[in-house]
């Protein structure tokens, strides 16, 4: 039988990368989630490492005694989530850098309920707000519009940072 | 016949390569789609026909025998899901293909648009059949992968801000999932479904109910289940019509009947179905509050998608044979129902030029089949007596009263509110699209009679429902029966006690008569 006491160095590592990768996961930016999330898979294939106990011998009948094998199906199973982690990262990749084409940022935007919540505050001049004046919110309601108003086509104003082929994509 | 098990997936995959590699050829491509879903439709009611006439089928892939490779298994549950979702996903194929012949955008933008379908095809089937839980994970991966790629489509700016928070939501429900896997092997030393059943029972309670609460974290995102949920009606509407249609139809459905699958195969004793069951009673009211609240058709039926998954948790959360039976039972009418719903959304907007129901108006006149098409699904949503919806909701009030515990109790009120929610919101709906004087006259166009068909026969399928609601009650029940026995599913995978039928038993066999003492148990660690 393997020795299934964890290693403690690998349980410390899987505990690190998934730490700074929930902490990156955070973050508004989506190349920062990438790298969040990629630190998170990392973490997690690292804990597969761990799940199949102490390493042995290789897993072949008459090579090695049973005893002394390793278990071979957990990395497998590694493989197969670093194939499959790989192929979405690249996706993620892609959506980010066609956010950037579209916008010249790469941050996940407010979703609808949350602009319609701004704008309304903002035409009913609404000021009852503990934390910030009205200004504050018409600005921030101002904000928030602009990004609702965004077509296929990128902005005057961000067209100047927007590479070329920005508008021809959609 | 057990060789009809693999098609579900083998015949998409296939046909999304032939596509692919047809890139240019639109007419082809189409054609290819169409027979390559029709095929899966027929094999999923042959293996319907299979499973309840002669018990699981069950396939060793690569005669690897049950708990070293990977079973696919097609019971009562998997086979009658597979065919539902086999008909919604042809009728949307025709639908889109209707669509695309009406714009005239052959093969533009969307080459990829035929292989991404077939593929997400495969991954819910693939999701269906697995008997493996790290299977259940690649099942899961290959239908996001392609559902990713289906709702950035084209890539518009609301797109990719919708497909990004759709696409981080998913990411983050498979790392959960991923890590409950690692967690369950490294307690068991199993993934087969099977073997966990009996394996888990032996394993310390509290270590069960961390790996059963990890496991539901992943399905209950993917389900969007209350707390969980917020990505769903955010991401959905952005997409194409036909695209949302088939998400909303068949993604959350495939994270139900993974919950159904594990609770009652691996976790069958179980503290969390109190939770779980206050869960599912938050979702249906918070769910269908928000669709009370929306102004957009698209919207607003995301909300009551998300309003009803509540039904379907509430009867798996019950966890007796009728809540059971109910549950599946209104899975499958659901599937049809809001697809339908999606489908005649998607022609409203043809016809309108737009969903936001402050603008619409007057269709009724202007369309009088579009409105009778709205008007059967989504009475059938709201559950109205003669329907499937009502025979579904019935099941399940039934299914709460017979606990008769107060948080089932608590659960039929909030069904019967929600039911009644769903027809306000539908009747809103209705009124507005349909009888109210547009505030402006609306575009001038008219509806392909081609995207009528698709979206008519889906809206048929769910009346059908109630037509043929016995058998099909008496079906759901005796897979619900089987679900709760365990034992057709256990000998059918495990023919020989602890190891399933093929030939790498054989080897197995030999190389064990050479080794040391305890060589069978060891050798299914080993994979």
């Amino acid at each position: 039988m393997i020795d299934m006491s964890p290693s403690l160095v690998l349980v410390l590592t899987a505990g690190v990368l998934v730490g700074c990768g929930v902490y990156l996961l955070l973050e508004r930016s989506l190349s920062r989630v990438i790298v969040g999330f990629l630190l998170i898979s990392n973490g997690v294939s690292v804990l597969y490492l761990v799940m199949g106990g102490r390493a042995g011998g290789p897993p072949l009948v008459g090579t090695t005694p049973t005893e002394e094998m390793s278990d071979p199906l957990p990395q497998a199973m590694v493989l197969t989530a670093i194939v499959i982690t790989l192929g979405l990262s690249a996706f993620v990749l892609a959506m980010a850098y066609r956010s950037w084409q579209l916008h010249g940022h790469d941050e996940v935007q407010d979703d609808l309920e949350d602009r319609r919540v701004a704008d309304r505050l903002a035409k009913a001049g609404f000021v009852d707000r503990a934390d910030e004046g009205a200004v504050d919110l018409d600005i921030e309601a101002a904000e928030a519009r602009d990004e609702t108003e965004e077509t296929s086509e990128p902005e005057p104003s961000t067209a100047v940072e927007t590479p070329a082929r920005g508008s021809e994509g959609s | 016949m057990t060789w009809l098990v693999p098609l579900p997936v083998v015949i998409p995959l296939v046909a999304a390569g032939l596509t692919l590699a047809l890139g240019g050829r639109s007419r082809l491509q189409a054609i290819i789609s169409a027979v390559a879903i029709t095929l899966v439709a027929l094999t999923s009611a042959g293996l319907v026909f299979f499973a309840h006439n002669r018990g699981p089928q069950v396939v060793n892939v690569g005669e690897w025998s049950a708990p070293v490779g990977i079973s696919l298994v097609a019971d009562r549950l998997s086979a009658l899901m597979l065919l539902v979702s086999a008909i919604v996903l042809l009728c949307v194929l025709l639908y889109s293909l209707a669509q695309g012949l009406a714009d005239g955008n052959e093969g533009a933008p969307v080459a990829i648009y035929h292989p991404t379908y077939l593929v997400l095809a495969a991954g819910v089937a693939n999701a269906f059949l697995t008997g493996d839980l790290f299977n259940l994970y690649v099942g899961f991966e290959i239908l996001l992968g392609a559902s990713f790629v289906l709702l950035t489509l084209g890539g518009t700016g609301e797109r990719i801000r919708a497909g990004s928070i759709y696409v981080v939501v998913s990411l983050l429900s498979s790392v959960l999932f991923l890590t409950a896997i690692g967690l369950v092997y490294a307690a068991t030393g199993t993934l087969n479904m099977a073997q966990l059943s009996e394996r888990l029972a032996g394993v310390d309670p509290g270590m069960v109910l961390v790996l059963q609460v990890m496991l539901l974290l992943g399905f209950l995102i993917k389900a969007a289940v209350f707390p969980l949920s917020a990505w769903l009606p955010d991401s959905y509407p952005t997409a194409p019509a036909p695209v949302t249609a088939v998400f909303a139809g068949l993604l959350t459905k495939v994270g139900v009947y993974a919950i159904l699958r594990t609770q009652t195969l691996m976790f069958p004793e179980t503290a969390v179905n109190d939770v779980l069951m206050v869960a599912s009673i938050i979702t249906m009211l918070v769910g269908i509050v928000g669709a009370v609240a929306q102004d957009d058709l698209k919207r607003l039926l995301s909300f009551t998608l998300v309003s009803h998954i509540g039904y379907m948790i509430y009867g798996v959360s019950l966890a007796n044979e009728t809540g059971l039976a109910a549950s599946i039972f209104y899975v499958a009418h659901h599937i049809t129902v809001q697809t339908a719903l999606f489908l005649v959304a998607g022609l409203i907007e043809r016809r309108g030029g737009t969903t936001s129901l402050e603008n619409l108006g007057g269709l009724a006149r202007l369309t009088p089949a579009l409105a009778v098409l709205f008007f059967v699904p989504a009475m059938n949503l709201a559950g109205i007596p003669p329907m499937s919806g009502f025979l579904g909701k019935v099941g399940l009030l039934q299914a709460g009263a017979e606990l008769g515990t107060p948080v089932a109790y608590a659960g039929v009120a909030a069904g019967l509110l929600t039911s009644l929610l769903t027809l306000y919101a539908i009747a809103k709906a209705w009124n507005k699209a349909f009888w109210q004087e547009p505030p402006e006259p609306l575009p001038d166009t008219s509806i392909p009679r081609s995207m009528f068909g698709p979206a008519a026969a889906l809206a048929a399928v769910g009346v059908m429902f109630a037509v043929v609601g016995g058998p099909l009650s008496s079906y759901t029940e005796s897979a619900a029966s089987d679900l709760q026995a365990r034992t057709p599913y256990l000998s059918s995978v495990l023919v020989k006690g602890d190891r399933g039928d093929g030939t790498s038993d054989e080897a197995a066999e030999e190389a064990t008569d050479e080794p040391t003492g305890d060589g069978p148990e060891e050798l299914d660690d080993d994979g």
